[in-house]
C-alpha cells in the first residue's frame, strides 16, 4: 500500500487538464479524475482556473458552498485554506473555485505558481481545470503544472486544437503529456464514420491514457452534481481506468462493444451480406 | 445500402484533411504564405520552361515517416509543364 500522506515536499503531482477547444470534456475529466483519485485515498485539490466562466463547482455539485475563490486568494482577501471547499462525500477531496464576476487578467501565471506551491504541502494531487483557448487563462493554468492531460474528441476541429495545445505545452517544457479521447462512439467507428482511438493517437503522437465512450450517464451525473467515476456506467468504468493509469498502473482498455446486443449482432450479419 | 455507393469513408476523409491541416499548422505556414511561395516558384520555373501556372499544387508533407511529431516536413510542388522548348531552356 502506498503512503497516503506523503511528506516529501516534491512528491505531489500538479496536473493540468486542457484541450484548446471548448466543450470536449475538460471539466468532466477534471471532476472524475480528481474524484477517482480521492476515492483511492489520495489527497486531491481541484482548481478551477476558468475565471469568469466557472463550471467545475457545478459539475462537482459544490456550487452552494462557495464563499471565497481563487481571485480572493490571489488578492489576499482570504487565506488559501478559506477558499478550499471540502467535498463531504470523499475525504481528502477539495475544490478551489474560480471567480465568476472577474476576468482572466485578475490572475497572473506567477500568482498561480505561488498558490500551487502552497497547496503542494498538503496535497498529493493538484488538478487544474484549464479554460478553452490559448490566451492568458491557458497560460495561468499551465504555469504551475508539471504534467498535462490533453482531452480531445474524435473530431477534426478538436484534434486540430489539441495538436496546437500539445505544441504549446512542448514549447513550455512539458515532458509528460497524456491523451484522453472523449465521446468515442464504437458504432460510428465501425461504420467508418468516426476516427478510432488508434487513428487519433497516430495523428497526435502522444501517449494514450484513456478512452471514454460517449455515454448519456455523463449528462445525468452532471445534472446531479456527482461525478460518475467508478460506477457501473461505461464512462464511469473508463474514468476509473484513467485514474489507475494516472497512478502509473497498467490497465487494459475496455471493450465498448459489450453494449451491442445479440439481436444487433444478428441483424448486423444480414446488413453485411 | 448507402455503404455501396460511398467511395471514401468520412473517417478517412477526416484523417486525410487532418494530415494536411496539422502539417501546415505545425510549420506555422499560413495559406497566404503558401500562395506567395507558389507564385514565386511559378515565376522562377517559367524562366526556363512553359508551365501551367494556374495548376501548380504545393503542399508541405512528411515523407515516408509517420505523421507524428518530430517528423521532418518537406515541401512538394507539382508543376504541370506545357512545353519544354529548346530555345527557352538555352537562351535565358
Amino acid at each position: 500500500m502506498e503512503n497516503q500522506f506523503s511528506q516529501e515536499p516534491n512528491s505531489s503531482e500538479v496536473i493540468v487538464v486542457t484541450s484548446g477547444k471548448g466543450g470536449v470534456g475538460k471539466t468532466t475529466t477534471t471532476a472524475n479524475v480528481g474524484t477517482g483519485l480521492a476515492k483511492l485515498g489520495k489527497k486531491v485539490c481541484l482548481i478551477d482556473t476558468d475565471i469568469g466562466l466557472r463550471n467545475l463547482d457545478v459539475v462537482m455539485g459544490l456550487e452552494n458552498r462557495i464563499v471565497y475563490n481563487l481571485v480572493d486568494v490571489v488578492e489576499g482577501n482570504c487565506r488559501v485554506k478559506q477558499a478550499l471547499i471540502r467535498d463531504k462525500r470523499h475525504p481528502g477531496l477539495y475544490l478551489m473555485p474560480s471567480a465568476q464576476t472577474r476576468d482572466k487578467s485578475a490572475v497572473s501565471p506567477g500568482q498561480m505558481i505561488k498558490v500551487i506551491e502552497h497547496l503542494k504541502e498538503q496535497f498529493d494531487y493538484i488538478i487544474l481545470d484549464c479554460p478553452a483557448g490559448i490566451e492568458q487563462g491557458f497560460q495561468n493554468a499551465i504555469a504551475g503544472a508539471n504534467r498535462a492531460l490533453v482531452v480531445t474528441t474524435p473530431e477534426v476541429s478538436a484534434i486540430r486544437d489539441a495538436d496546437r495545445i500539445i505544441g504549446l505545452l512542448e514549447a513550455n517544457g512539458f515532458k509528460q503529456m497524456d491523451l484522453i479521447i472523449n465521446r468515442l462512439r464504437m458504432d460510428m467507428v465501425k461504420r467508418g464514420d468516426m476516427m478510432s482511438a488508434q487513428d487519433v493517437v497516430d495523428i497526435l503522437a502522444i501517449p494514450l491514457i484513456g478512452v471514454i465512450p460517449d455515454d448519456e450517464n455523463v449528462v445525468v451525473a452532471t445534472n446531479q452534481g456527482e461525478p460518475l467515476v467508478g460506477g457501473e456506467s461505461p464512462a464511469g468504468q473508463a474514468y476509473a481506468n484513467v485514474v489507475q493509469r494516472v497512478l502509473g498502473r497498467e490497465v487494459p482498455y475496455l471493450n465498448f462493444d459489450r453494449g451491442i446486443s445479440f439481436w444487433t449482432r444478428v441483424t448486423g450479419i444480414f446488413h453485411k451480406a | 445500402m448507402r455503404h455501396f455507393f460511398r467511395r471514401k469513408s468520412s473517417c478517412q476523409v477526416a484523417k486525410d484533411r487532418l494530415k494536411i491541416l496539422l502539417i501546415s499548422d505545425r510549420v506555422n505556414c499560413s495559406p497566404e504564405m503558401m500562395e506567395l511561395i507558389k507564385a514565386d516558384i511559378a515565376k522562377v520555373i517559367s524562366k526556363y520552361m512553359k508551365i501551367d501556372a494556374d495548376n501548380i499544387e504545393i503542399q508541405i508533407n512528411t515523407k515516408g515517416t509517420k505523421s507524428g511529431r518530430g517528423a521532418k516536413p518537406s515541401l512538394y510542388a507539382n508543376i504541370p509543364i506545357v512545353d519544354v522548348s529548346s530555345d527557352m531552356t538555352v537562351n535565358r
